[in-house]
């Protein structure tokens, strides 16, 4: 609108009111209007999220040692060795009990925190904030804590659980729990460290879901003689659910992704025992580029799958911005 | 999506209403259950400063607290070169959060004033970008940049932590700018201000805390970043703090003092910039589809 300023207030306004007015000479000026604010921000997409995309399709196909060096086409050949890895499969399950393990539990301790956090009780303010350090803080910040608050001897999981006597419920007597150095009880941990990373997320967006919802609607039940239980399941959950929605796919989204996680507490190990198809991707890029960049189309599908979930579901059309 | 401004003033007033009413037992008893709550969140970065001011002999003994406090993990850090990688950090965070505010103001204040063709094909570009993450593309950004010869550089780091924060940049900033009522700026231009100086008079400081935000958040971001910094950098004076602490955890004896204390330095003051836009963050983050 840089040629507006000239002009005077008033035919401005009608301008703007009016928005697409005949003026041919500036036609062309104004049809190239919006690649001057939104040039930038595209251009900015399409180096860095659009373009990965092909060059990491294009390496898939590629024949290039670990070194770097490009030795020509290869077609689908690392496709081909990727599903032909015997630990391929054992990863895919595991990603598979992870995703839906982390994103279900997540969901379900949020509901109730949620809940808890739209009422009015001293000190709100505070239990709030105590969610944002999870949040604010780096996941693998998070991670490295809980793999030193794991261990063996001197970790404070294990110290205050021997003082409750939690560990020797389980059958841990003597020795202290080597939680990390087993894949299967590593692999529970890394769950339990996921969910508490992604609680804050979730809870907060639940939490601004029942806000939106009208007080006057809960007023009304109240004055038909709803108890809180039937307030909450005919009032609460059926409004809740687009936020809820969102929430999961956005979670589902970032719990795919996760990395850092199993990455600080095991790297993966032993051997690929504790990894996901992530992680898996990264460890596969030391032994074959290309194989990485399979599994990461492979990946990339998974992602786009829950993205067009997520383009549905979210109603942005309906939406006025 | 629904207008920021107008929410919080809701929930100020709704907070008013209701703060009469005396508290029953009930009450008393659902706040210690989130008093409880609220600690075990905190337990872990409780514990982060516990072992930071440990001294390193009572390091990895079963105690819960050190016989004494001692700060030498924060003195003698410096000299591992950890000073270098803060610096790296910060050059990334403030480089992404200036690149960012400088491409997404522009986006949404016209997304949010105009109707225009490939207005609705640059906003779902943009949510799609907010959806992916950049370890899915970890790959082939590795391609791109090694190709480009922007590995290993502050540049390629800024870059890239930009482009992922963009999406929520724009998404808050768009908000808040369409909140503003268009008839504040027009009465500027009657009264005989600019495009330009109604810009600068009236919206950007209306719409100031939804730029406030996204700025600490893309800082936030791109401070806590691991994924990309690792595939990029390979020289330690190029790594961002992350990485660096990532190999101390590579190492075959981890020095958990120094982890620690670094992880105090990098940690503590990020929760507190969090913190005050605690709020405002479910917004963007979900895109506005939270009505």
């Amino acid at each position: 609108m840089n040629e507006d300023s000239e002009t005077s207030a008033p035919q401005a306004m009608v301008r703007n009111s009016q928005r697409v007015t005949n003026v041919p000479k500036k036609n062309l000026i104004r049809r190239m209007e919006p690649i001057y604010w939104l040039g930038p921000a595209f251009l900015l997409i399409a180096g860095v999220v659009i373009m990965p995309v092909a060059f990491m399709v294009w390496t898939s196909f590629r024949n290039i040692d670990t070194v770097g060096f490009d030795h020509g086409f290869a077609g689908l050949a690392s496709y081909r060795n990727l599903f032909a890895l015997p630990d391929l499969r054992p990863v895919i399950i595991r990603t598979i009990v992870w995703l839906i393990s982390v994103v279900s539990a997540t969901m379900l301790i949020a509901l109730p925190l949620a809940v808890l956090l739209n009422r009015q009780f001293p000190g709100r303010r505070a239990v709030r904030m105590a969610l944002v350090a999870p949040w604010a803080t780096s996941v693998f910040m998070t991670a490295i804590i809980f793999r030193w608050m794991l261990q063996p001897q001197s970790g404070l999981i294990n110290i205050v659980g021997h003082a409750l006597g939690l560990l020797h419920n389980i059958g841990l007597t003597s020795a202290q729990a080597d939680w990390l150095g087993r894949p299967q009880s590593a692999f529970v941990w890394m769950i339990i460290v996921a969910i508490f990373v992604s609680l804050p997320f979730t809870t907060y967006t639940l939490l601004a879901g029942m806000q939106a919802i009208p007080g006057d609607i809960y007023e009304a039940a109240k004055v038909d003689g709803a108890s809180a239980w039937r307030s909450f399941r005919a009032i609460t959950m059926p409004l809740l659910k687009p936020a809820a929605v969102v929430a999961l796919l956005i979670n589902l989204m970032n719990v795919f992704n996760s990395f850092p996680i199993i990455w600080e507490m095991t790297r993966g190990g032993p051997g690929d025992q504790t990894a996901t198809s992530t992680v898996f991707m990264y460890q596969l890029k030391s032994s074959s580029i290309p194989m990485a960049a399979a599994m990461s189309v492979v990946n990339f599908v998974v992602v786009a799958v829950i993205v067009i979930m997520f383009l549905r579901f979210s109603n942005w059309k309906e939406r006025t911005i | 999506m629904s207008i920021p401004v107008v929410k919080e003033a809701v929930r100020t007033e709704g907070v008013k209403r209701t703060r009469h009413r005396p508290l029953s037992t009930r009450d008393w008893l659902l706040s210690i259950v989130a008093y409880i709550i609220a600690a075990v969140f905190l337990v872990p970065y409780l514990e982060m400063i516990v072992t930071a001011v440990s001294p390193t002999n009572q390091l990895g003994t079963s105690r819960l607290f050190p016989s004494r406090i001692d700060f030498s993990n924060f003195t003698s850090l410096w000299s591992l070169g950890l000073g270098t990688n803060l610096g790296v950090s910060l050059e990334v965070a403030i480089g992404a959060t200036i690149l960012v505010t400088a491409v997404a103001l522009p986006a949404a204040y016209y997304t949010a004033r105009k109707k225009f063709r490939g207005r609705m094909f640059f906003l779902v570009l943009v949510l799609i970008t907010q959806m992916f993450q950049p370890t899915a593309l970890l790959v082939g950004i590795y391609a791109e940049f090694s190709h480009l010869g922007l590995t290993d550089s502050v540049f390629g780091l800024v870059i890239v932590n930009s482009a992922f924060n963009l999406a929520f940049a724009t998404w808050i900033m768009t908000a808040y700018i369409s909140s503003i009522p268009v008839e504040l700026e027009e009465a500027a231009f009657v009264d005989g201000t600019t495009r330009f100086g109604a810009l600068r008079r009236i919206t950007l400081p209306l719409a100031l805390p939804g730029i406030v935000t996204a700025m600490i958040f893309t800082f936030i971001a791109a401070w806590n970043e691991l994924v990309v910094a690792l595939m990029l950098t390979t020289t330690p004076s190029h790594q961002p703090l992350t990485v660096a602490l990532d190999g101390f955890i590579g190492g075959y004896q981890i020095d958990w003092g120094h982890l620690f204390a670094t992880s105090v330095i990098s940690t503590i003051p990020v929760i507190i910039l969090f913190a005050f836009i605690e709020g405002r963050v479910v917004g963007g983050l979900t895109a506005g589809s939270l009505k």
